[in-house]
């Protein structure tokens, strides 16, 4: 074991794979030579070479395009999108090509490229730079939408994107690369080496792509949420006395719907909180999945705590970032009733 | 207010009713143009990018050094092959218009870019054709009655019934799923060639879209990583004047040819005549000689025009003559080849009638075989079971789900 942030485990992860298979290649704007601008392939050219570890042109449809292209020649690549605000020039080739070409081709071709990408605010990025994508992805037939909270989820989980033969888009929520969030902006940074989730072995292991993770068991309430906000709704929780079931979801699509709806139908009440905005956000397909599944378990109406509606503004970040007010807020809403 | 800036709105020379022309289109002569060694540099034969590589001349011989020398029974087989996909084209453009099929794109007038191109690479490399390259698939062996029952999403197809007629797939004869969106299968070719290269591999990719379609990021997305990374590929526009009614001009082809889109990149491009088979055969081969010997990629145009309507949907009467296609100065491919080995000596206009009656019945016989296994009135039908297959690798449970939830319906 090691203590690791989460651009370590990243890091691990890839180098993991590109020492077990020679068939793992990375590629994407700055990843080479300078390692990345979150450090993310660090060392990992100087390791495996440059024809291994390829700086990109910057071309987000090209780095997509030709990983599908590299993808169907027998090689396993991990694309990097440098943040998943610039994911927009290959969504074409990710919602038209990359997700569909197993189906289109009576399952005969296949690509089985990992993006990795960098989202979520709270570290001043603006509008540009402090996106959560995410919702879009999951809509979409054939790929894979992951987002981890916490280093040994990070490393194990990518590890089985790589691994996995079908396309999946990892989502590296960027607030929570040095370490957890609580959603408080005031107080010091905490490192992960304070983390239990800072634990990461060395080597090779996994986390599957189909499971959710109960992060806190409690009886009175569900929190379902993923990435950042799982940190704030660890401390809301606290903060606001409730004995919460916690729950990560890590993979978003395909949902694990059964540990979720096992969670509501034992506490009755459900808060879903993600960073996204809220209008047509993931909370609402979590939503109408537990009303589905839980509506005659249902003490109270499922509450939902998101981003506003707006794009992330630069001067008002902590305005708009779900925090522990919010969070707070919506646990009372959803306590009070009955 | 003095020389104010003026919008310019491209137009073609001539629209229904006016007399086709083709004065602006750069022609020339039959042996012409020069063929360098394929290790010349970009920079020392740009001409080639507004030059018209010609083969076969006005009296049907062929001249200079593009010259690809190939023996009679080769080029026997290129006309066969090229006839059989215009009969294929024919028969099958008949079935939709009977509402047998529901879609179907034809390549007339353009046959001889696939089977010229297709034949000119060798069986380990990798294509991507556009919609409009079905001579590829007939010349690696995909088979008539595969093709039909694509056509036909039937029990036989190929992408079990998920894809709009002509978007086939041949994974044992490398040519990759075609997508319906345009130009995507550029960056994914040069992809595919890059890895080749990372695997010191020698098998080459190419690429195919239209000229409509060098307007779209992926084309310049493709371009840029080819040259980025020398890729050993070819990239190949296949210039058939229009893009449903969007004449070349809107795709920027008033200002420069398709071929110079890749100088600027430092990318050799190089224009031919595409419905002269040798020329096109020759110039693949050499492009196909520099991606095999590390000289990176080449962008080939190759001028020719789209005889038929844009596909079974289109009606071409409404926006250009009537006429045009017998106006055009290229021709036609096939009877371009035809009168070249009668020329020559090696066929005869009975052999030539011969074979059209024998791929006439080859197409039939394939039709009748490919309904056997159901069409989409009668016969065998998929199983919609099958529709929930291959979204992923495994199915999910929610697609496992969903799939209960519609054969609960069907009982």
């Amino acid at each position: 074991m090691a203590q690791m942030n989460m651009i370590q485990a990243i890091n691990s992860a890839m180098d993991v794979m590109m020492e077990r298979d020679p068939t793992v290649i990375v590629l994407g704007q700055d990843v080479g030579y300078f390692g990345g601008v979150f450090r993310c392939t660090e060392g990992l050219q100087r390791k495996y070479g440059e024809h291994r570890v390829l700086d990109a042109p910057i071309a987000e449809g090209g780095i997509v395009g030709s990983a599908i292209g590299i993808g169907v020649n027998g090689l396993r690549p991990v694309a990097e999108i440098q943040f998943a605000d610039y994911i927009y020039p290959g969504f074409d080739q990710i919602v038209s090509e990359l997700a569909r070409l197993r189906y289109r081709s009576g399952g005969e071709q296949s690509s089985p490229v990992t993006i990795r990408t960098p989202c979520g605010g709270g570290i001043r990025g603006g509008q540009t730079h402090s996106q959560s994508p995410e919702a879009i992805f999951t809509h979409i037939s054939g790929i894979k939408t992951v987002m981890p909270s916490n280093p040994y989820d990070a490393k194990g989980l990518l590890i089985s994107a790589i691994e996995s033969n079908d396309p999946v888009v990892f989502f590296e929520p960027k607030r929570i690369y040095n370490g957890p969030f609580d959603g408080d902006p005031d107080k010091p940074a905490v490192p992960w080496t304070t983390h239990p989730k800072g634990e990461v072995p060395r080597d090779y292991y996994t986390v599957p792509l189909d499971k959710a993770d109960v992060v806190r068991s409690g009886s009175q309430l569900s929190i379902i949420t993923y990435g950042t906000l799982v940190h704030v709704a660890q401390s809301a929780a606290e903060q606001a006395g409730v004995d919460a079931d916690i729950i990560d979801v890590r993979t978003l699509a395909p949902l694990d719907v059964e540990t979720l709806v096992k969670s509501v139908q034992k506490t009755g009440r459900c808060l879903i909180a993600h960073e996204a905005t809220r209008f047509s956000g993931f909370g609402a397909e979590l939503s109408a999945t537990i009303q589905e599944n839980c509506f005659w378990h249902l003490e109270a109406p499922i509450e939902r705590v998101a981003g506003w509606d707006t794009p992330y503004p630069h001067a008002f970040e902590w305005q708009y970032f779900p925090g522990q007010k919010r969070m707070i807020a919506g646990i009372n809403r959803v306590m009070s009733h009955g | 207010m003095a020389n104010p800036s003026r919008l310019h709105i491209p137009h073609p020379a001539a629209r229904p009713g006016e007399k086709p022309d083709f004065s602006s289109l750069k022609l020339s002569p039959a042996g012409a143009a020069e063929r360098p060694d394929p290790r010349t540099a970009t920079s020392d034969m740009e001409h080639l990018a507004h030059d018209l590589v010609r083969v076969l001349d006005d009296e049907h011989r062929a001249q200079g050094p593009w010259n690809p020398h190939l023996e009679a029974p080769e080029l026997q087989v290129a006309l066969r092959q090229m006839m059989l996909t215009r009969t294929l084209d024919d028969r099958m453009h008949r079935m939709q218009r009977q509402g047998r099929i529901s879609f179907y794109v034809k390549c007339l007038g353009e046959e001889a870019v696939s089977i010229g191109q297709g034949m000119a690479l060798e069986p380990k490399d990798m294509l991507f054709p556009s919609y409009r390259n079905q001579g590829l698939y007939i010349l690696r062996g995909t088979g008539l009655v595969n093709m039909m029952s694509q056509c036909l999403s039937n029990t036989r197809d190929m992408c079990k019934g998920r894809q709009l007629p002509v978007m086939y797939h041949n994974q044992e004869g490398r040519i990759f799923s075609i997508s319906g969106n345009l130009g995507t299968q550029y960056p994914q070719a040069v992809g595919w060639a890059m890895a080749s290269a990372i695997k010191g591999e020698d098998h080459v990719a190419a690429a195919w879209v239209g000229d409509g379609s060098t307007a779209e990021a992926d084309f310049h997305h493709g371009l840029t990583f080819a040259a980025v990374y020398q890729a050993p590929v070819i990239l190949n526009v296949v210039n058939n004047q229009w893009a449903i009614s969007t004449f070349q001009g809107f795709a920027g082809g008033e200002q420069r040819s398709f071929a110079a889109r890749g100088l600027g990149l430092g990318i050799p491009g190089i224009r031919v005549d595409g419905n002269d088979l040798l020329a096109v055969y020759s110039v693949t081969r050499w492009a196909a000689e520099r991606a095999r010997k590390s000289r990176g990629p080449t962008l080939i145009e190759l001028v020719t025009y789209r005889a038929g309507a844009h596909s079974t949907s289109d009606d071409p009467s409404r926006y250009r003559p009537k006429e045009e296609w017998a106006a055009f100065p290229l021709g036609d491919p096939i009877e371009r080849l035809k009168q070249h080995l009668i020329t020559e000596g090696h066929w005869t206009e009975d052999k030539h009638a011969a074979l059209e009656q024998d791929l006439k019945d080859r197409v039939t016989a394939a039709w009748k075989e490919a309904c056997k296994y159901g069409t989409m009135s009668d016969g065998p039908q998929l199983d919609p079971r099958e529709m929930f297959d291959d979204v992923y690798e495994e199915l999910t449970p929610q697609l496992a789900a969903q799939r209960a939830e519609m054969l609960a319906l069907e009982d």
